[in-house]
């Protein structure tokens, strides 16, 4: 004899109902849609509070205060916009925005141009594509930490790959060859990991963009006799831009915060050509233990992310009602 | 109203019951925390006589040395539990006293009859005292360490070279008493054929992240005359720091980086300087002396291959200490077994094993033992070198004031930036404003 879904589903809900007690099922029945769907999420809205919005209140608080967490006994005064104001006259911090600037800025530019074009060439469904959107996807699916280290090896002057084949296209000497050494290159070399690593990530969106464009209007531009560049131009990269933005505020909004690669790679230096904001910030929070201009520090830096993705997002909706 | 009653009683006993019985598991265990390293592996194979005389058993935290002092100043930060015992770095100790996150030993010592007479005097500075030069200890000197040099013994060996060298530079290709003569060695190895493969001067700490380059160049400097501070007045650091000696100090150690070491070492600390060496890269190497062991073992660069010898000499003749004391951590629920275990550690016999297993022992009668100099071949060195110490500030702020010489000095010696006198300068300046800060000055 077989049992039918709907009959195994009807008894399950008997037994519930029955199992349930009379007053608990009043109360439910009792409530509204609304209060219910509020019962559902109420966990997810306490963790989210508890994790993300208490801390975030509790750094503006410490922002204003000398507060020092190596020393919670030393009473916690009030500073108002000391902590501010230094940070924001601290020459040290704007080096390192603007060491960031340049990062999220350089990074940004190379991974969009290359993701966007290797995204136009798979889509183009050639043989293998499949096989070799796999391989393009393997950076990106690695650690940062195994990243960061493969490419200190790469780029190592002696035994390294990169500077192999530097020398080989150049003849520039291999030991001459000093990417994390060198000011003027250390801040390319991150560039270049990074662009390395993260290129496939935009590949994807922009290959979701780009699928997503229907076929019958390139069929309609080709009965309309429209150049395969006309097509680009006019279809392609306006109907895939809202992609394309979205895949830049997603890596300007990482970038921001890089941290891991950089660390691992030069751990800031030559001198600090490559201190980013992130790195000046765990430093001042976690080694020199000034709680307090950290968290000021950290809520600038908030600010600065938080206002220009706004803006960012601002000009992405306008794009996607075009 | 019994059965509210058998309920609430029966609610205590299981509360009781689940608080206790953890406690009770754990206090036949005691957990230490340290480097990962190979003196932490000694550290293991030594407690095991610890458990055995006690029943208590060891449990170690080690933690790398990238992470070590951001993870265990976390946990004190934090008042964790999760160490009983710490070997905390030589620079922690003001903090860890200031702060109230170790325990005080004063009065354990003298319950005990442990004395800091008998440990090497520059170790108990280093390790145990805050205020320094106080009879005031938080820690029971550990492991010794300091930074000293390794050499190529066999290339130094060469007839050959021997000759070239004495012909160019006058002198002897042997282990070097001042730093002329290291830089000549350095020189004269620098990009050398060596059994068909290049070879490099001397591998020297330049690591910018954590402290790697100021051990370095502090390790240079205290020989060319710096000072920390005005010894008559403290805090004092206009013209200590920044005086011409120390200027001097730090150009030679931008001369060494740049003309004797090898492609890409502009972020270089114990790992890679040890790599340098057992790679067959360097003639020499600049390393903390808990190295030895292994590379002495090292079956491509150890045994006769290798020698050792203390930091040379210039103006003055100092080496950068290294080193940790271990302390018990004022908020372990165990603190009466740590200190028993700090007790057995503090035994003669048991500190002669310490050294035999590895360890860095700093009791006076296994260092000033009349075998102790030929125990390892790398003893002498060693007991030479800790005759010459001196460390780091080890101020509350020390993590600030480190991170304000790694910046200046590594702009100068690696990125080229500026002048030495600049960067000296610019150094006097960051640690005058953390003081400041910290209302010392």
């Amino acid at each position: 004899m077989t049992i039918s879904h709907s009959s195994i589903v009807e008894k399950a809900a008997d037994a519930t109902a029955r199992a349930t007690p009379a007053s608990f099922a009043r109360q439910v029945r009792g409530l509204s849609d609304r209060a219910i769907a509020w019962l559902f999420i109420a966990p997810a809205i306490t963790l989210l509070l508890a994790i993300n919005i208490f801390p975030l209140i509790w750094a503006v608080y410490l922002s204003f205060t000398n507060y020092r967490a190596n020393r919670p006994n030393a009473p916690i005064q009030n500073v108002g916009l000391g902590n501010y104001e230094r940070v924001l006259n601290d020459p040290d911090i704007w080096q390192a925005m603007q060491t960031t600037a340049h990062f999220v800025f350089w990074t940004i530019l190379l991974q969009t141009v290359i993701g966007f074009a290797l995204a136009y060439l798979i889509d183009r469904k050639f043989r293998g594509h499949a096989f070799w959107t796999t391989i393009i996807l393997i950076p990106m699916m690695l650690s940062p930490a195994v990243v960061g280290n493969f490419w200190r090896f790469l780029y190592e002057p002696q035994i390294g790959l990169f500077a192999y084949a530097v020398s080989l296209v150049s003849g520039i000497p291999t030991s001459d060859v000093q990417m994390l050494g060198n000011v003027s290159l250390a801040p390319w070399a991150i560039v270049i990991v990074d662009t390395w690593m993260w290129t496939p990530y935009v590949m994807l969106i922009c290959l979701a963009g780009l699928r997503s464009i229907p076929d019958y209007i390139y069929e309609a531009a080709e009965v309309d006799r429209a150049s395969p560049w006309r097509q680009f131009w006019s279809i392609t990269v306006p109907m895939a831009l809202p992609f394309i933005m979205l895949a830049v505020l997603f890596r300007g909004i990482e970038n921001f915060k890089m941290f891991d690669m950089v660390t691992l790679l030069t751990g800031g230096g030559p001198g600090s050509v490559t201190e980013v904001a992130s790195i000046t910030l765990k430093r001042a929070a976690f080694e020199s233990w000034a709680t307090g201009r950290a968290s000021a520090f950290a809520i600038v830096l908030f600010v600065a992310v938080f206002g220009l993705a706004n803006i960012y997002v601002r000009a992405l909706n306008k794009v996607k009602q075009r | 109203m019994q059965k509210t009653s058998k309920a609430l009683l029966g609610l205590a006993t299981a509360f009781v019951m689940s608080s206790a019985l953890p406690n009770l598991a754990k206090a036949d265990e005691l957990t230490l925390c340290w480097a990962a390293w190979d003196p932490a592996n000694a550290l293991v194979e030594l407690s095991k006589d610890f458990t055995a005389k006690t029943g208590t058993q060891m449990k170690f935290e080690f933690v790398p040395w990238t992470s070590y002092a951001d993870r265990f100043l976390n946990e004190l930060n934090s008042h964790g539990k999760l160490c009983d015992l710490i070997i905390g770095d030589s620079q922690w100790i003001g903090g860890s006293a200031e702060n109230g996150h170790y325990v005080k030993l004063n009065d354990f010592f003298d319950k005990e009859g442990i004395k800091m007479d008998d440990f090497v005097p520059a170790t108990v500075v280093g390790y145990s005292e805050w205020p320094k030069n106080t009879p005031n200890y938080w820690a029971l000197p550990a492991m010794g360490d300091v930074v000293g040099w390794t050499y190529r013994k066999d290339w130094f060996e060469k007839p050959e070279l021997q000759k070239e060298f004495k012909a160019k530079y006058g002198h002897d290709l042997a282990a070097p008493k001042t730093y002329d003569e290291l830089k000549h060695i350095a020189e004269f190895f620098q990009k050398r054929e060596i059994d068909g493969k290049t070879v490099y001067g001397a591998s020297i700490y330049t690591e910018r992240g954590s402290e790697g380059i100021t051990m370095g160049v502090t390790n240079v400097l205290y020989d060319w005359g710096f000072q920390y501070d005005n010894p008559k007045k403290p805090y004092e650091m206009e013209g200590f720091v920044n005086s011409d000696d120390a200027v001097k100090g730090l150009e030679f150690y931008k001369s060494l980086y740049d003309c004797c070491t090898p492609p890409g070492s502009s972020n270089v600390y114990m790992v890679e300087s040890a790599d340098a060496f057992k790679s067959g890269q360097v003639a020499m190497q600049m390393n903390f002396a808990f190295t030895w062991p292994g590379l002495y073992k090292d079956e491509k660069v150890g045994g006769d291959r290798i020698g050792f010898f203390p930091n040379p000499a210039e103006k003055a003749h100092f080496a950068q200490l290294g080193g940790q004391g271990i302390s018990v951590v004022s908020y372990s629920d165990k603190r009466e077994a740590a200190l028993s275990y700090i007790k057995w550690f503090a035994q003669p016999e048991v500190q002669a094993k310490w050294w035999e297993l590895g360890g860095f022992s700093c009791l006076n009668s296994v260092v000033n033992a009349p075998d102790f100099a030929k125990s390892q071949p790398y003893a002498q060195a060693f007991l030479d070198s800790m005759a010459i110490v001196k460390d780091f500030w080890a101020e509350p702020s020390y993590a600030s004031l480190l991170q304000a010489m790694q910046k200046r000095v590594h702009n100068y010696v690696v990125a080229g930036n500026g002048t030495a006198k600049e960067a000296l300068d610019g150094l006097v300046k960051d640690w005058s404003d953390i003081f400041k800060d910290d209302g010392k000055i």
